[in-house]
């Protein structure tokens, strides 16, 4: 029997919240079950896209995601190939969605994960998320509009997933091929087949219920809807429920594991990474999810964000742990705010008058 | 009876241009192509006290929003 959406959105979100706490005692890093922004950065790295020494690894997670929605729209029949919504836009945004993050240092999901430890850094980044979303509305509610996709072959729509998957076939027959950080959060990860189980299930489990961390906060804003932030709360109380039992629950701003208490750039990260996600239509877990279905364009979102990645540790924009960012990183969210705004405003303007002439 | 087409649009515009299009009409139809969007827009239009149904039609759906 098919379930319906709000008991699906509990089940994924409490699984996801579960499986992050066990990957973080399998040898993930604290806080760090899942990350969408750090996990892509860490494959950035991987990859020789960047050489940051310790966050380098082909995190199976990330694969796993976008495979297990790719098997999962298939068998279902969501699988739908589309493109050609504004791909070059939506790379540019996919990047500093990624630079936001990466300041912040964690994706929305992230933010949860650290809100379920007693990270009360997170809990500024959730105000500057939701500050960035709300701008995002006001665009969206204003005709805002990446522009239509339309229909792609079946091959076109499996690139992206079977690119993933050759990408973590290489790596599992030819690791030499890679870059594998021997100290800092890249050095430490679960068991190969643990991380890529928990990402299939996530993935499988996030198509089916459309879990999105932006949408949930989106829909509440736009039409008082308060179907999909079911599946952050879940994740926020699986994981705080999870870490009270594993002994890791801390509540406080200071020496939080790999975090910063630069609240004006937790805040600002999190902004540009809240206003992004809603300009894309989706977190960058959905973004993953919808690559997975068949979505050229949050392929296009994804290829952002791993760009986003590599230039956020080959340009020093990223914060580090415990100071935060320095001057190129603060430089960068400021442009990326001003470019994104930019970018939502001029789309607008040009809608609206569409719009008003009828 | 009005037809908004809301194939190809990316999360939550079709909900957007359903919650546009009752402002001026009291029956709409409206054309989704992903699961999502389907979901999406009859739940608003429950929300809003509407009688929702769909039906397949072509590669997505025509949802039908009746007073």
């Amino acid at each position: 029997m098919e379930l319906k959406e709000k008991p699906r959105l509990l089940i994924t979100g409490a699984v996801i919240g579960v499986a992050s706490v066990i990957l973080t005692v399998l040898g993930n890093p604290q806080n760090m079950g899942f990350c969408i922004a750090c996990f892509i950065r860490d494959i950035a790295g991987s990859v020789h896209l960047h050489s940051a020494h310790i966050v380098q690894y082909m995190r199976p997670e990330i694969i796993g995601i976008i495979a297990g929605s790719f098997a999962i729209s298939l068998i279902t029949g969501d699988f739908h190939p589309r493109a050609g919504s504004s791909p070059v836009l939506r790379f540019i945004i996919g990047f500093f969605v990624m630079v936001g993050a990466l300041v912040f240092l964690g994706c929305p999901l992230r933010m949860i994960l650290r809100l379920g430890v007693g990270d009360l850094n997170a809990l500024v980044g959730l105000l500057g998320f939701a500050a960035g979303i709300g701008t995002g509305c006001i665009f969206l509610s204003n005709g805002f509009t990446l522009g239509r996709s339309s229909d792609e072959t079946r091959i076109e729509g499996a690139a992206f997933p079977g690119a993933a998957i050759f990408l973590f076939i290489l790596f599992l027959a030819v690791p030499s091929l890679f870059s594998f950080s021997e100290s800092g959060p890249g050095s430490m990860h679960a068991p190969v087949v643990a991380a890529l189980a928990a990402g299939l299930i996530a993935g499988m489990l996030a198509e089916r219920s459309r879990l999105c961390m932006a949408g949930g906060i989106r829909d509440l804003i736009l039409i008082r809807d308060y179907t999909l932030i079911l599946g952050f709360i879940a994740i926020f109380a699986a994981s705080l429920i999870g870490n009270i039992i594993t002994g890791s629950f801390s509540v406080g701003f200071a020496d939080q594991p790999v975090a910063h208490d630069k609240h004006l750039w937790n805040f600002l990260g999190m902004m540009l990474t809240g206003l992004g996600s809603v300009m894309l239509g989706g977190c960058p877990l959905r973004q993953l999810v919808m690559a997975g279905e068949g979505s050229g364009d949050s392929a296009a979102a994804v290829l952002g964000m791993l760009f986003g990645a590599a230039a956020a540790h080959n340009f020093s924009l990223a914060a580090s742990a415990g100071t935060g960012p320095a001057l190129n990183g603060k430089v960068a969210v400021i442009t990326g705010l001003v470019i994104l705004i930019a970018i939502a405003s001029i789309v607008t303007v040009k809608e609206r008058r569409k719009y008003e002439r009828g | 009876m009005k037809e908004v087409d809301a194939r190809g649009r990316s999360c939550p515009e079709p909900v957007i241009m359903t919650k546009r299009a009752l402002k001026e009409d009291e029956e709409i139809d409206v054309l989704v192509d992903n699961r999502a969007s389907l979901e999406n827009v009859q739940r608003y239009g429950r929300a809003m006290g509407k009688h929702v149904s769909a039906s397949e039609e072509g590669t997505g759906w025509r949802i039908a929003i009746r007073k």
